[in-house]
């Protein structure tokens, strides 16, 4: 399994160390050519307004947002949920998402950097154990599609959400040094998948 | 069920998140949507841009309240704000505003010429300048969650800022090749306390993201910084003080991502029109460096 993560900005070198030790091989990719060899992405956490703006930019928004119609695994962690999901609320104007995700997702709903917090949180992944999630200017999920499964909340309010093959979190499980969260899209979100379209 | 804010993680955390972009300084609300339409990942809101203040002359000081909250409500990106070298009340009122960073700045005159200000007790993140690494790990261990380079502000020379991350790096590199009872002695070298001064020696890195600023004024000056190992640049006086804000801040975001790719640098280069004017660093006078100042 080839995963990609989105290197035009934010985080992506937390993401690709926290993939290695899951044992798969990540590349960063920015270009057209690159996206066209991976089989699954991440979406880094960064800003959501300038990821989706260099994508245009450099001629890859509509790439990402077919091969995510086409059943293309991925996985976005806080901007990547934003740019997973349907609809943005608080969102600039004509800010696009690369959408795929039956979510509707509110932009910094947590609030400003003085209100981000870390918290111990329930996954819904079968493990009873708490995840340790660190929110940094986070979204929540304020409307979910009968598709999307919700497998953490915070107030009431979906943090981790998921599709077949896409899941999101409003929270950076790639600061944390913890990979569950990653290992689980690769084996139970991404691998799955891929193994069906064989 | 817990949730801590105010964390070294959090705040360490959102400068993770700005890296391989750019943060521009804007004076007013129209100027914040211009650099947020143009991809800035934040920007920094200030009264007067360090070229105008180098000027200008006189004491700069924290910008008024007012024209911080317009800024905050034009634009859904992070809004960052400046506090003066050792101002702990200056950076109390940007705190109670919801700044989501505070620069500890050298750009504005310094209210001490002894103590920065005292950055654990805040709940906000701090950036803080350094033109070596002793200087930065002085700053993050007065709690700065992100360090950049100095440069020589207001200038639109990149001279110093390249000299700033060469020595950062130099000195990191440096400290990687000691042996571990070599590291004592490198910490009393470096005035920084032993413990961060062992981190760096093992991991290779800051403890915190480090961007870089001071004098970059075209798309080909953020590549060149990100081509030194910066995670993401600052951009101030060299946007608003040229000829097409609007192309130069989007050709500047465009080279930070693809720094390693003079095609696509050359590409955002065409056609700008007039960068600003800038002034040699050579020139100005030793007082008029606002580099050395803080310590």
């Amino acid at each position: 399994m080839k995963v990609g993560v989105l290197a035009l900005q934010g985080d992506v070198r937390e993401h690709i160390s926290s993939l290695i030790t899951c044992g798969v091989n990540p590349v960063a990719v920015r270009r057209s050519i690159e996206i066209d060899q991976i089989d699954a992405l991440v979406l880094p956490g960064g800003e959501s307004t300038t990821i989706a703006q260099l994508s245009e930019v450099f001629g890859i928004y509509n790439q990402i947002r077919d091969r995510i119609a086409d059943g293309m695994p991925v996985y976005g962690s806080c901007a990547g949920m934003i740019l997973l999901a349907n609809e943005i609320l608080d969102a600039k104007e004509g800010q696009k998402s690369f959408g795929g995700l039956d979510i509707t997702v509110r932009r910094n709903a947590f609030g400003r950097q003085v209100d981000s917090f870390e918290s111990d949180i329930a996954f819904n992944d079968g493990s009873a154990d708490l995840v340790h999630a660190v929110f940094i200017r986070a979204p929540w999920v304020e409307h979910v599609g009968e598709s999307v499964h919700v497998l953490a909340a915070v107030d009431k309010h979906p943090v981790a959400v998921r599709s077949e093959r896409l899941l999101a979190t409003s929270f950076h499980p790639e600061l944390t040094g913890d990979h569950r969260i990653h290992r689980y899209f690769i084996e139970e979100v991404a691998r799955p998948a891929l193994e069906k379209v064989k | 069920m817990s949730e801590v804010t105010g964390t070294a993680r959090v705040k360490r955390g959102m400068a993770e998140m700005l890296k391989g972009g750019v943060i521009m300084d804007v004076v007013n609300a129209e100027q914040a949507k211009i650099a947020e339409d143009a991809g800035a990942v934040a920007v920094m809101a200030l009264e007067r841009v360090p070229a105008d203040i180098r000027a200008q002359g006189g004491v700069a000081r924290m910008s008024d309240p007012d024209m911080i909250e317009k800024i905050q409500a034009a634009v859904s990106i992070p809004v960052m704000a400046k506090a003066r070298i050792g101002h702990f009340v200056e950076a109390q009122v940007l705190q109670s505003l919801g700044v989501d960073y505070i620069d500890e700045s050298e750009v504005l005159t310094p209210a001490d010429y002894e103590n920065h200000i005292d950055k654990w007790g805040f709940t906000v993140p701090f950036v803080c300048g350094a033109t070596n690494l002793g200087e930065a790990l002085r700053r993050i261990n007065e709690g700065a969650a992100m360090i950049r380079s100095k440069g020589e502000a207001g200038t639109g020379d990149v001279s110093n800022a390249m000299q700033h991350m060469r020595k950062i790096g130099g000195e990191i590199r440096r400290l990687s090749s000691l042996r571990e009872d070599e590291l004592y002695v490198a910490a009393k070298e470096l005035q920084a306390p032993y413990a961060l001064v062992k981190e760096v020696s093992e991991t290779g890195k800051l403890p915190v993201v480090l961007f870089t600023a001071g004098g970059i004024a075209t798309p080909a000056d953020a590549a060149l910084m990100m081509s030194m190992g910066a995670d993401g640049v600052f951009i101030g006086s060299g946007i608003f003080k040229s000829g097409n804000p609007a192309q130069r801040a989007a050709a500047c975001v465009k080279a930070t991502t693809f720094w390693d790719d003079a095609k696509v640098i050359a590409d955002a280069s065409r056609g700008l029109g007039e960068a600003m004017v800038g002034i040699n660093v050579a020139d100005l006078p030793a007082p008029h460096r606002l580099a050395e100042r803080g310590w």
